[in-house]
């Protein structure tokens, strides 16, 4: 059984360390920008990024909203399992420090954080946190095709007018570059669901099937010149990663998450 | 690189365009959404003439953790009429500010953008000196910073330029033609 410890410790690692991947990916986009601007940003949040995690403080002071992804067996005990992730989440809020994140929506009373935790049946134990951030959040888009605005039919073309829409009406609000996650599917909760646990893939990894678009698009979504922070440069987003489910008949979502430049997510 | 005291005069402002790098010392005050709720409803007679930080920091027994901005285009609804009742003299946060805002920096203000993230680099270059309102929260409270060579861009200047709706009109041509395909 995981211990209270061994979340806190998570906690902090997700909070105060960029993933590896995704610093590698800043890097690579540090070198390939020309121009002053862009590549001055990059340099500062690659060098704020060394500095949290040598100093172990939080990268960014929004610590964001606590999402826990949890594979197990029937043998661990669910409540238990929450039960520990409350009181962690208690104790890292106090020590690391994390912000204080969970207002009330109808009386604005202060709940400190409050984690989402999704439970899904595997017999290997993994789990992943994903520190969300609000202003990342906050330009998550949901479509519905076919959309006769983007003229955007139900094929992948569409799909990826969905995508720079997106894209290009968030600007640099949500902090890029950006980690694009796409979902295709049925119910506006289960794109809106899939895509953003599409961000907890390494930006590296290959989807056989998805490949060539997810590429394809990253390409042209740096083509819209919007760049680290919406301050221009050519590096809009870092990777996009998309999955396909099934669908009912009549419905077509697709759903877009973003994860900002420090997507905080790390695994136990 | 500029290096500018806070409070700025009008001369200051007058002579930063858009793009310039400048470095900030003096007193700030944070504000987020309820913040800015109660200076419209409320006189604060410490903000007049003053410098406004979007930013809902991380505070520890007085010290500043981790201080980046916050998004600024929540608090567009907000920032005219802020910018007018206490001549405010400059916005620092992230990710610009519309057309409005744009039209009531003129021959007034301007608006600095600092990098969303970097929540530890701007945390060394802060020192706490009061809060107000604290019954709003760690991140909506308003906190009176001493900062010190706090690195900014000038993203929006006094004369109607924004770096923003450069970017934005150059990104809206590509997207059209990419939309079209």
């Amino acid at each position: 059984m995981i211990s209270k410890q061994d979340i806190v410790n998570l906690y902090r690692k997700t909070a105060t360390e960029v993933p590896m991947d995704i610093l590698n990916a800043l890097k690579d986009a540090e070198k390939s920008e020309i121009d002053s601007m862009p590549k001055n940003v990059l340099r500062k949040i690659i060098e704020n990024s060394e500095i949290a995690q040598k100093e172990a403080k939080p990268i960014c002071q929004d610590t964001g909203t606590p999402i826990f992804y949890i594979q197990k067996d029937s043998s661990l005990d669910e409540k238990r399992i929450l039960e520990v992730i409350e009181e962690a989440t208690q104790a890292a809020t106090k020590e690391i420090p994390l912000r204080n994140n969970a207002v009330d929506s109808l009386t604005n009373k202060d709940y400190g954080n409050k984690p989402l935790v999704y439970f899904e049946h595997s017999g290997l134990f993994k789990m992943d946190l994903m520190m969300k951030g609000g202003g990342s959040e906050n330009i998550t888009q949901i479509y519905s095709l076919p959309n006769k605005e983007l003229n955007a039919n139900r094929d992948l073309n569409g799909v990826e007018k969905c995508i720079l829409d997106a894209v290009f009406k968030a600007q640099g609000k949500g902090c890029p570059p950006y980690i694009i996650g796409v979902a295709l599917g049925g119910t506006v909760g289960s794109v809106a669901h899939l895509s953003k646990k599409e961000l907890l893939r390494n930006v590296e990894d290959k989807n056989e099937e998805l490949h060539e678009f997810e590429k394809r698009v990253l390409k042209n979504v740096n083509q819209l010149g919007i760049g680290p922070l919406g301050l221009g440069g050519k590096t809009t987003a870092l990777a996009v990663k998309m999955c396909s489910s099934h669908r009912h008949p009549a419905s077509f979502f697709v759903g877009i998450s973003f994860g900002c430049w420090c997507l905080r997510r790390q695994s136990l | 690189m500029i290096e500018l005291r806070i409070p700025l005069t009008e001369k200051d402002i007058e002579r930063l365009n858009y793009g310039d790098e400048v470095l900030l010392n003096g007193t700030i005050f944070t504000a987020r959404d309820k913040a800015h709720l109660f200076l419209l409803q409320n006189n604060f007679e410490k903000m007049h003439n003053s410098v406004i930080y979007h930013c809902g920091p991380i505070i520890k027994e007085g010290k500043v953790v981790s201080a980046g901005p916050t998004t600024s285009a929540r608090l567009n609804a907000y920032t005219p009429e802020l910018i007018k009742k206490y001549d405010i003299k400059a916005v620092i946060g992230k990710g610009g500010m519309d057309k409005t805002v744009l039209n009531a920096l003129k021959d007034k203000a301007v608006y600095f953008a600092a990098i969303g993230g970097l929540g530890v680099i701007y945390a060394k270059s802060i020192a706490v000196k009061n809060v107000y309102q604290e019954e709003f929260g760690m991140a909506e409270a308003i906190w009176e910073f001493e900062i010190k060579d706090f690195p900014v861009i000038v993203a929006m200047d006094s004369k109607g330029n924004s770096l923003y709706e450069e970017v934005l009109e150059k990104s809206e041509n590509r997207y059209k033609e990419l939309i079209k395909q």
